[in-house]
């Protein structure tokens, strides 16, 4: 410990190359945060999916609607918690420019198997009390700037109305979840859709079924698949996770492109560090000789070194990965493209891991060379 | 002339010791290329999406589905409607048949060669006989048309590099039905060809569709009678439908995504190249400094600032230059041509398309690396300009 000062002053020796090696690599870990961040998006929340929920779609694909009828039948196995059934709306807010998710759901029920989603009370009860409700995620509400109790129209593109053009909603309620949650959704009623809606009745998109005991999923899906074989709409179910994450990969696999990247990003800047560790040590040949003439043993000078490359790695680092948190959490940046822009807890601590190794590998081989320096002959070669 | 010789023998002198430094120029060398590689790779991402979609359809060709749809998709017209819009004035004929097909548009889920145990949203298209007159850069690859009144299809080049079971021979099956694949077709490279194509009518047996349709395509009898029919779609009480230029609507659904890797891409590379600057900038100031004495002495025996200032950027930009090439050569090199797919969220269902590294993208990384080499150049040459000269020759 009593040594720090004696690293600080070498880290600082040259201070032009300390504050660009510094600016190297706090760019390398701003930009590390938020690949990662862009790699979370595009996994569409398949960490945060419910283990103990199955989605059950049409075997053709999801866009083939299922019967209704489905859902007592659904119901009576044992083993069922909650089977309900949601609806693609894909309705229009004044320009298909300003796309979001919108659902017909079944309130009490959805509430009941979502149960990451929070509504206060007495914004659920308004929800339950008003068929034209519809209650909003707490990031699309800020973006549109809704309040409760507004009335929004959002033009159907699926599902024309008997009359008129537009549908017309209220904003019953505002809800909030966790990170990492999708707070840019729309749901609103399957009852004030199905009593409108031009032709479609009695069809629903998908079936969400929530599970007693998540171990039993597994058996749950195939026995429901059996139940609607040879049937005029035959059916596919798998747990959330396996949806959404099969969703996710028809989109490609950013994931793998954003960790390429990071990867060339990372081997960059660490050359960075690395070279300016290897100069730094080289200058100071003859120091380091008389730091051993004066005592130093060789572990000594293998950490001394090594603790500052350990430094320079950490601080900058630390700063970049800050920056790209702080940058998160302002918010999506494209205005609702990704709908969960988060930086995961997860990868910050990949982070920290990260620097620790940039730091050990870029300050090694110097170090190495420091302690195997044999004194008479560095003494000389300046 | 004197400055220009000056300039260039100490240029000259600072590229042939590039050798001696090699370890610290490298470092400046890779980050201009890894900048480099990302920037291009990423962009001809977009590049070729944005081909793929904008060279789909034809200004020769409208498309009519149900107003308020966003896309074949969401649409809806019934048969007789169908018929009605195929009688309309502007349509191209071949005798009494006019070149319009009524089609029916759905997704069907099938395993993708990349994910073979996840599904992919594989676009199904049942065309009617005219489907094929009115598109004259369809041609088949392999095998044969399908015959129209049976479960036959034919297959995209792209749908089948993209996806399991679909060469000649094979059947696709999709819940209860069996589709037999007789052929391979290409559309000059157009989003048709991750398509599967059937009849329309097959289609609208599997899938209870009763006598319904999507969308008509029809073949006008100039890019100009676009406005004659539109007019006599629109003024129509019985319909209620939207026309579009055919290769409008696609050009049209590559925009969001084109916009969204753009944004990421130029993002990421931006970032990256405020720290590859940085990383010259460190390499640039190392080669200064090693060079402080001679630098020192070339300015006593009268080498002007201005050239020595020179000399230092134009050494940064040759490393600029050197990383950019090599950067523009590996990413031609590992992406130009990659066949992929990704999902078009307009329409729902799986786009194969091909990296473009494009000779414009080469371009633009070449340029960006030099601007990068220059910026890191700079500081540091004007610190070799300002170096008195007494001390400089002083310092070991």
């Amino acid at each position: 410990m009593k040594f720090l000062p004696l690293v600080w002053k070498n880290v600082w020796r040259r201070k032009f190359r300390t504050t660009f090696t510094l600016l190297s690599i706090f760019i390398a870990f701003l930009l590390f945060g938020i690949l990662m961040t862009i790699r979370t998006a595009f996994a569409l929340g398949v960490e945060i999916a419910g283990i103990d929920r199955l989605v059950l779609i049409n075997k053709v694909s999801l866009i083939i609607p299922l019967p209704l009828s489905y859902q007592v039948q659904l119901q009576q196995v044992p083993g069922v918690e909650v089977a309900t059934h949601q609806t693609w709306f894909n309705g229009i807010y004044q320009d298909p420019a300003n796309f979001f998710a919108n659902i017909v759901v079944e309130p009490e029920p959805f509430l009941k198997v979502y149960s990451e989603f929070v509504v206060p009370p007495d914004q659920v009860k308004a929800w339950l009390a008003d068929r034209q409700g519809a209650i909003v995620g707490k990031d699309l509400a800020e973006r549109f700037q809704w309040k409760i109790g507004d009335r929004i129209p959002l033009t159907g593109t699926i599902w024309q109305p008997k009359q008129g053009s537009a549908w017309e909603f209220n904003i019953s309620g505002i809800y909030d979840a966790a990170d990492g949650v999708d707070k840019t959704q729309f749901f609103f009623r399957y009852d004030y859709l199905d009593e409108n809606r031009a032709g479609g009745a009695g069809l629903v998109g998908w079936y969400v079924i929530k599970v007693a005991d998540p171990s039993t999923s597994v058996d749950l899906a195939r026995r429901f698949d059996e139940m609607f074989a040879n049937s005029s709409a035959e059916t596919k179910t798998t747990t959330e996770k396996g949806f959404v994450e099969s969703f996710a990969s028809q989109i490609g696999d950013i994931g793998a492109i954003m960790i390429a990247i990071a990867s060339t990003v990372l081997f960059m800047f660490g050359l960075v560090a690395a070279s300016t560790m290897a100069q730094s040590v080289r200058e100071r040949t003859s120091e380091l000789a008389v730091l051993k003439t004066l005592g130093f043993t060789d572990a000594a000078i293998l950490v001394l070194v090594l603790a500052e490359s350990l430094f320079v790695a950490l601080a900058g680092g630390s700063l970049g990965l800050l920056a790209a948190w702080l940058f998160v959490q302002r918010g999506d940046p494209t205005g609702g493209l990704l709908a969960i822009f988060v930086l995961p807890a997860r990868d910050l601590v990949i982070g920290v891991a990260l620097m620790v190794s940039m730091g050990v590998l870029a300050g090694v081989v110097p170090a190495v060379a420091a302690m195997r320096l044999r004194i008479p002959d560095a003494l000389r070669r300046t | 002339m004197r400055w220009l010789r000056q300039a260039m023998a100490v240029l000259a002198l600072n590229l042939r010791t590039i050798p001696a430094r090699l370890s610290s120029s490298a470092v400046a060398i890779v980050g201009i290329a890894g900048v480099v590689v990302v920037f291009v790779s990423v962009l001809s991402i977009a590049a070729g999406f944005s081909a793929a979609m904008r060279g789909s359809g034809s200004a020769g060709r409208a498309l009519v589905m149900r107003s308020g749809a966003d896309s074949e998709l969401t649409s809806g017209i019934s048969g007789p409607n169908a018929d009605l819009i195929k009688q309309a004035p502007g349509i191209q004929r071949k005798g009494q048949i006019a070149l319009a097909s009524a089609e029916l548009y759905v997704i069907i889920d099938l395993p993708k060669k990349a994910t073979p145990d996840k599904p992919a949203n594989v676009p199904m298209r049942g065309i009617e006989p005219a489907g094929m007159e009115a598109r004259d850069e369809v041609s088949l690859v392999e095998g044969r048309m399908f015959e129209f009144g049976t479960n036959e299809v034919i297959v995209g080049r792209g749908a089948n590099g993209q996806f399991l079971g679909m060469n000649v021979g094979d059947t696709i099956v999709s819940g209860q039905n069996r589709w037999q694949v007789v052929g391979l077709f290409e559309a000059d490279g157009a989003v048709a060809e991750t398509e599967i194509w059937c009849d329309a009518r097959a289609l609208q047996g599997a899938y209870r569709r009763g006598n319904s349709y999507q969308s008509v395509l029809v073949r006008l009898e100039s890019p100009d009678s676009l406005t004659m029919f539109r007019d006599s779609l629109t003024s129509n009480p019985q319909l209620n439908v939207m026309i579009r230029r055919e290769n409008e609507y696609y050009a049209g659904q590559s925009q969001a995504m084109t916009r969204l890797i753009q944004t990421i891409g130029f993002g990421i590379a931006g970032l990256m190249g405020v720290g590859a600057v940085f990383g010259a900038i460190l390499t640039m100031y190392t080669a200064v400094a090693s060079r402080a004495r001679e630098i020192a002495t070339l300015r006593a025996l009268g080498f002007t600032t201005s050239a020595v200032l020179f000399s230092v950027v134009g050494e940064s930009l040759a490393l600029g230059g050197i990383g950019g090439l090599i950067g523009g050569v590996l990413a031609y090199l590992a992406f130009n041509g990659y066949q992929t797919s990704t999902m078009n969220f307009q329409t729902f269902s799986q786009v194969a398309f091909a990296f473009r590294v494009t000779p414009q993208l080469l371009g633009m990384g070449l340029f960006y690396a030099l601007a990068m080499g220059f910026i890191g150049g700079l500081f540091p040459a004007i610190r070799a300009a300002r170096l008195p000269i007494p001390s400089a020759l002083r310092e070991l």
